[in-house]
């Protein structure tokens, strides 16, 4: 076993302290210019879904990289490229200007390439030092593992990061941020020279950030590359010194982060236009429907305060991970919460009871469908009286007749398209299936609908007609909470639109007001717009 | 967020690793000397009342009662480390005890060492068949070795039909194979400790050893370190499925009459002593030397009711007491444990 302490020599000028704009070491890191990895017009396609249409990124050694784009521009595809668990439809791959491909993690993993993810997949019964060497574990005579000078380099990596862990300790209850450093002291004793970290701020405390950021100098004062995928733009002024900024799946620009401003970069992530729902189409809203008041849970969500009002959309904004959906469940009662009240129509909800929720008349449909929205397995039919069989029951038993009548009812409304409605509903199209959701809950004709990323993973047609449909719906005088990441979504369907930040809410936009760089400058925390 | 950064921390200091260490340590030590501890209470209760308890012959009986169930356990931690479970083990001694006690009669003066051979033969084989539906059929182990547990008693029922093997039919050398000691220790019991140290320090301290933890601790995170978890898995079957085969053989010798029923039942027996013994039934964590104690353990309440002429009937129930005495001392250790591991994360982290 290779002790890990000659893991590539420092490329570039020692830089022993990350200061805000201390000068990167030189891209290329001396000798030869070629990048360390480059990867040139990548297209990955999932079914019908073009994925990625041209993901392309350079990465030199010793540099700080940012990689940076909307929910859905195409960043976790590249990431997933980059770790060998994706493979492109085309595109080139240069490791060291030689062509390479990557077809599986353990072949990433093998030219250098270590990935490190938001919430790192440890063994968790296992010691801290086992974990960075499992497979690899140091051996003495007779093949056994040497525990002892296992744990000597693991103490050795932390020492070059300059962090305190114990190696013998297990990993289960490490602090995330422990975690990753785990998986950095892994990556380190592989050798890696691209380190690439997937929102890995996402779940940190400000010290921890602050540590994480130390570590990350370490690395490229040691000549990897590092990748760095985050949200928070000022984190990105902090450590970076190039940017990569993707959309819609496209390489929109790479620069050097020296001169640019949070609006430049802001400005590249959104730059396009979508038609607005008409105000013609937005009335007046009625009375207040759902009133939350502080409502708190701990670590997850903070003092949260809004009202949605009868005939209204109410847009709830923000990051992946800010607890929108988090806030969602807890009103439904899926969820319990710490502190704080749930009105509708100023009656209190209880505490985490989904059927006090539903008896209120709130319909709930879920972020993830599949999972939490339908039975896969029953029919079409089936699915969409799941929510109403007691009214379409006599004595306890289900009338068919009526679910019939039911199903059928619904699904000219909503223009579902399926063959039979005995057919599962695995077989119906994604905004079909969502639309047999949706259908599901109207049938109960609620007076408030939460709809958690109603057009996630459907196509533009059967996206326009759920929005025509959410429109439809406020205008007969539901009140409407919906959760997306769509910025265009927001501003198209909303009325009214709250962003959370970090369990939040962090601003809160009439229609008109909005603007995509505004919810994103009040999301990702940039001081600027109306945030706060 | 804060645009200024902390002043760079010094290396780490050893101080509070090493005492941190010692208390990692300490907890997971306790599992075992737990059950160390319930043992020696019990041993001394049943003794105060009943001297007789301590006679030399009773705890030899004992401890014989105990090497089957010892043996076997071995393998089931293998198992169970893995995230999985072998309840075909209890079959897989019966078919051994009566195939391997039969050759005697079939063929007359058989070797001994030969008969063992023969009882792993066949359990190795059973193994093999787990492993390979296991890790090659990707069907849940569970499933499986249920399927296994009927199949192979199934096969000892057609095999056997209503006849059995008795002592008349056994060469007196198989039959003293219990009685044999050394120093007035069982042979046997000998022999299925230094089984229990092999195991123990296989999974102690080899990669493949290791990677059984691994797997068990979290399988996609195996499958992306690398670890070729249907070969581990595989493996582990294979060693259960080959000690019981060696257990069937023990158990000829110990109870000399054998019919279709050898062994029904004892699956959940030693699941059971692996789990009172601190293995977690979810894998990742637990040690073949804490197993073989559970089985010492179960093993002893037997014979100390016996010895205090209590109903044999309550022999089970206690067994069910201390499975979940047992699961909530885990779960009320592990509890402690993340606490204590969390504070000092934050502490290190701050």
């Amino acid at each position: 076993m290779e002790p890990a302490h000659d893991a590539a020599a420092p490329a570039g000028p020692n830089v022993p302290g990350p200061h805000p704009g201390a000068p990167a070491p030189g891209p290329g890191g001396g000798a030869n210019g070629a990048a360390v990895l480059s990867l040139q017009h990548a297209a990955k396609a999932f079914g019908s879904v073009q994925a990625i249409a041209d993901g392309t990124i350079e990465l030199q050694a010793g540099e700080a990289h940012a990689l940076l784009g909307e929910n859905g521009a195409g960043k976790s595809t590249l990431v997933k490229i980059l770790a060998g668990v994706y493979q492109v439809d085309t595109g080139t791959l240069l490791m060291d200007g030689q062509p390479a491909t990557l077809a599986s993690p353990a072949a990433a993993q093998a030219a250098g390439i270590a990935v490190i993810y938001q919430e790192p997949t440890l063994f968790p019964d296992l010691s801290v030092a086992e974990n960075i060497f499992m497979g690899r574990q140091p051996l003495r005579a007779g093949r056994r593992i040497d525990g002892k000078v296992m744990r000597t380099e693991a103490a050795a990596l932390f020492a070059r990061l300059g962090v305190a862990l114990d190696p013998g300790r297990v990993c289960r209850g490490l602090s995330i941020a422990d975690q990753q450093i785990v998986e950095i002291g892994k990556a380190l004793s592989l050798n890696a020279r691209v380190i690439v970290m997937d929102e890995p701020t996402a779940a940190l405390s400000a010290a921890e950030v602050a540590r994480l950021f130390e570590v990350v100098a370490t690395l490229r004062a040691g000549g990897a590359a590092v990748l760095f995928i985050s949200h928070r733009l000022e984190e990105v002024f902090e450590i970076c010194q190039r940017v990569t900024v993707m959309r819609d799946g496209r390489h929109v620009m790479t620069s050097e982060l020296d001169g640019l401003t949070g609006d430049d970069l802001v400005r590249a992530m959104v730059g396009r236009d979508m038609p607005v729902r008409t105000d013609a189409e937005r009335r007046a809203p009625g009375g207040q429907v759902l009133t939350v008041e502080h409502l708190t849970r701990e670590g997850v969500f903070t003092d949260i305060s809004f009202d949605v009002r009868a005939g209204e959309i109410v847009a709830l904004a923000g990051l992946v991970g800010s607890g929108r959906s988090e806030v969602a469940r807890a009103i439904f009662g899926i969820d319990k919460y710490d502190a704080g009240a749930v009105k509708v129509s100023s009656r209190g909800l209880r505490r985490a009871s989904p059927t006090d929720a539903m008896a209120a008349g709130i319909g709930f449909v879920p972020e993830d469908r599949r999972q939490q929205g339908l039975v896969m397995d029953m029919s079409v039919q089936q699915n969409m009286a799941l929510a109403s069989l007691r009214r379409l029951g006599r004595h306890g038993l289900i009338s068919s007749g009526a679910e019939r009548k039911f199903a059928t009812d619904w699904s000219l409304r909503l223009r579902i398209k399926y063959g039979k409605l005995t057919d599962p509903v695995s077989r119906l199209s994604g905004g079909n299936q969502q639309k047999v959701v949706l259908g599901k809950w109207l049938g109960r004709q609620p007076t408030l609908l939460i709809v958690d990323e109603p057009t996630r993973g459907i196509d533009i047609g059967t996206k326009a007609e759920v929005h025509r449909l959410l429109g439809q719906l406020a205008g007969d005088g539901v009140a409407i909470l919906m959760i997306s990441s769509e910025l265009p979504e927001v501003l198209q369907v909303g009325d009214r639109i709250l962003v959370m930040r970090e369990g939040r809410l962090a601003a809160e936009f009439g229609h008109g007001e909005a603007t995509e760089e505004r919810i994103i400058a009040a999301a990702t925390g940039q001081r600027e717009g109306q945030a706060r | 967020m804060s645009t200024t950064l902390a002043p760079r921390r010094e290396p780490p200091k050893a101080g509070p690793d090493v005492s941190s260490r010692r208390l990692t340590e300490r907890v997971f030590r306790v599992r075992e000397s737990g059950i160390l501890a319930v043992l020696v209470v019990f041993v001394a209760v049943t003794a105060a009342v009943q001297p007789r308890f301590l006679d030399l012959a009773n705890i030899k009986f004992v401890l014989i009662n105990a090497t089957v169930f010892a043996l076997l356990a071995v393998g089931e931690t293998m198992v169970v480390v893995s995230r999985n479970v072998d309840l075909s083990i209890g079959s897989v001694v019966g078919l051994s005890a009566y195939l391997s006690a039969n050759l005697f009669s079939q063929f007359h003066g058989i070797s001994i060492p030969l008969v063992f051979l023969v009882g792993l033969g066949i359990g190795l084989a059973c193994g093999v068949a787990n492993g390979l539906m296991v890790s090659l059929g990707r069907v849940p182990s569970l499933v499986v070795t249920l399927a296994t547990l009927y199949i192979i008693r199934g096969i000892d029922i057609l095999i056997v039909g209503g006849n059995e093997v008795v002592a008349q039919s056994l060469p007196g050398s198989f039959l003293n194979i219990p009685q044999d000691t050394v120093l007035g220790v069982p042979d046997v019991a000998i022999a299925v400790a230094v089984v229990v140290a092999v195991g123990a320090y296989y999974l102690r301290s080899f990669r493949s050893g290791r990677e059984l933890y691994a797997i068990g601790s979290n399988p996609d995170g195996a499958r992306l370190a690398g670890i070729s978890v249907g070969k581990r898995v595989f493996t582990a079957f294979t060693v259960s499925g080959a000690l019981a085969g060696v257990a069937g053989v023990l158990w000829a010798a110990q109870y000399q009459t054998i019919n279709s029923t050898a062994g029904t039942g004892y699956e959940l027996t030693v699941i059971s002593a692996v789990v009172v013994g601190g293995v977690a039934i979810f894998g990742g964590s637990g040690t073949a030397v804490g197993a073989a104690l559970g089985a010492l353990l179960l093993g002893t309440i037997t014979s100390a009711l016996y010895v205090l002429g209590i109903s044999p009937f309550w022999d089970q129930s206690i067994a069910g007491f201390l499975l979940l005495l047992a699961i909530s001392l885990d779960r009320a250790i592990s509890v402690r444990l993340l606490a204590a591991l969390r504070l000092r994360s934050s502490r290190g982290a701050g």
